[in-house]
């Protein structure tokens, strides 16, 4: 278990997740990691932990550099346990450390582990000095947690951003340009949009002080550091958090004898005709969280849902609640479903979406198997609402 | 009219703005408010508010 070096005296101490398929209900197909880092400086600094689990793989990783009961300072960035998993343990073996967290990280703790700890709470602003070096915090409340902070590392310009600018990426290779950068674009938007997307208004805020910043090293808390992209990075943020799409359409049903499918197919043969690209997420195969790396970039959000028993079908259901709560923005939406008596589906969807502030095109709801002549009048109201 | 602000997430609510995605209408003081209604960033209820100096 050896560190990776980060630069003078500054190490990436983490652990590696490669089982993780399943992060409390976002798909982690590739695992991750829970980064730590260590300062070594006239006060050892340690921020961050890992999850419980993982905490042997951390402390082997520290005692590659120095004794781990040398450590002064331990900076709880973020109290979600996948962080803080391993404070408990490491503070029986050094219960003098002093741990620096805001208010509501104070309180996050406590409440997480009865601990009696010797905290520092910082004030947002607040400059610690450990030596040759400064680290200064500022509060970044509900990104994504009411005690979320960030650590910019004066001296050695590298920011500590916790859970922002994170990927789930398990890999040994530590920075943005050792790493297919298509799967770190990829999983970092995935990320933003199973875990950021409701905090647009808390992003943009935190990305305001960013841009006097000099900052050689983006250091999250998860997957990949960040040096030699910043800049893309941060303007995918800027990006997503003002809810800027593309000229996409995403298509998400689940459908029980394939008729709601074929209206399925047919809106998207009617974006086709618009020119808008597509992308076909049938429930029963795409995973809710994989479909949202797609409606964070998708201007129109389609759902489809046939009725079963006078309700929408179950997956659709777990869908909606899941888009719901994270909240996307400005989008079109459109409800379209088949049915063979009551339909209650249908408007039970676009409800859902009209509460988003979704626009909305005009619902497609058509009984039993639905005919080409109908499909054709569906694709054609579909463009004529387009054009509107 | 005073504003508050919520002691979990820190937003700050505006009586001059009021809450429109939830139905409160500029102007409306933060007293008058319906129970019901929740931080819109956070989710916590009105008695997690504190008066802002």
């Amino acid at each position: 278990m050896q560190p990776k070096k980060i630069k003078e005296n500054i190490y990436w101490v983490g652990a590696i997740d490669w089982d993780i398929r399943n992060f409390h209900g976002y798909a982690t197909q590739r695992g991750t990691t829970y980064n730590a880092y260590l300062i070594i400086d006239e006060k050892i600094t340690l921020i961050d932990t890992v999850k419980h689990y993982l905490y042997d793989e951390m402390i082997a990783r520290i005692s590659a550099v120095i004794d781990p009961s040398k450590i002064d300072y331990i900076v709880s960035n973020h109290v979600e346990m996948d962080h803080s998993g391993g404070l408990p343990k490491l503070l029986e073996l050094i219960p003098n450390a002093k741990v620096i967290t805001s208010p509501n990280g104070e309180a996050g703790l406590k409440a997480h582990y009865q601990s009696e700890w010797d905290f520092h709470v910082i004030k947002s602003g607040e400059t610690i000095n450990i030596g040759k070096r400064n680290l200064s915090f500022v509060t970044t409340p509900m990104l994504h947690w009411p005690d979320n902070m960030v650590g910019y590392l004066v001296e050695d310009k590298i920011l500590f951003s916790n859970d922002a600018f994170g990927q789930h990426i398990a890999s040994s290779e530590r920075f943005d340009d050792q790493y297919p950068f298509d799967i770190i674009q990829e999983e970092a938007a995935k990320y933003y949009a199973n875990i950021v997307l409701p905090y647009g208004t808390q992003v943009q805020k935190a990305l305001e002080p960013l841009q006097d910043l000099d900052i050689e090293i983006i250091a999250p808390s998860h997957g990949i550091i960040w040096r030699s992209q910043i800049q893309t990075i941060i303007n995918a943020y800027r990006k997503w958090s003002s809810n800027e799409t593309d000229h996409k359409a995403v298509i998400v049903y689940d459908t029980m004898w394939n008729s709601t499918e074929r209206i399925a197919y047919a809106i998207q043969a009617a974006f086709e005709d618009i020119g808008v690209n597509t992308q076909m997420r049938n429930l029963k195969t795409v995973h809710i969280s994989d479909i949202m790396t797609d409606v964070l970039t998708a201007k129109y959000i389609c759902v489809g849902s046939p009725t079963l028993n006078n309700n929408m079908m179950p997956n659709v259901a777990a869908f909606l609640t899941y888009m719901k709560g994270l909240a996307p923005k400005k989008r079109t939406g459109l409800a379209f479903g088949s049915y063979g008596w009551g339909g209650q589906s249908i408007g039970q969807v676009e409800e859902v979406l009209a509460g988003l502030g979704f626009e909305l095109l005009d619902k497609i709801k058509l009984q039993y198997i639905p005919v080409t002549e109908q499909l054709q009048e569906a694709i054609q109201k579909i463009k004529t609402g387009y054009q509107s | 009219m005073k504003k508050y602000e919520c002691s979990v997430c820190g937003y700050v609510y505006d009586p001059v703005l009021g809450d429109p995605d939830a139905g409160i209408a500029p102007g409306t003081a933060f007293e008058d408010i319906p129970e019901g209604w929740v931080c819109p960033v956070c989710g916590v209820g009105k008695d997690q508010f504190e008066v802002q100096e």
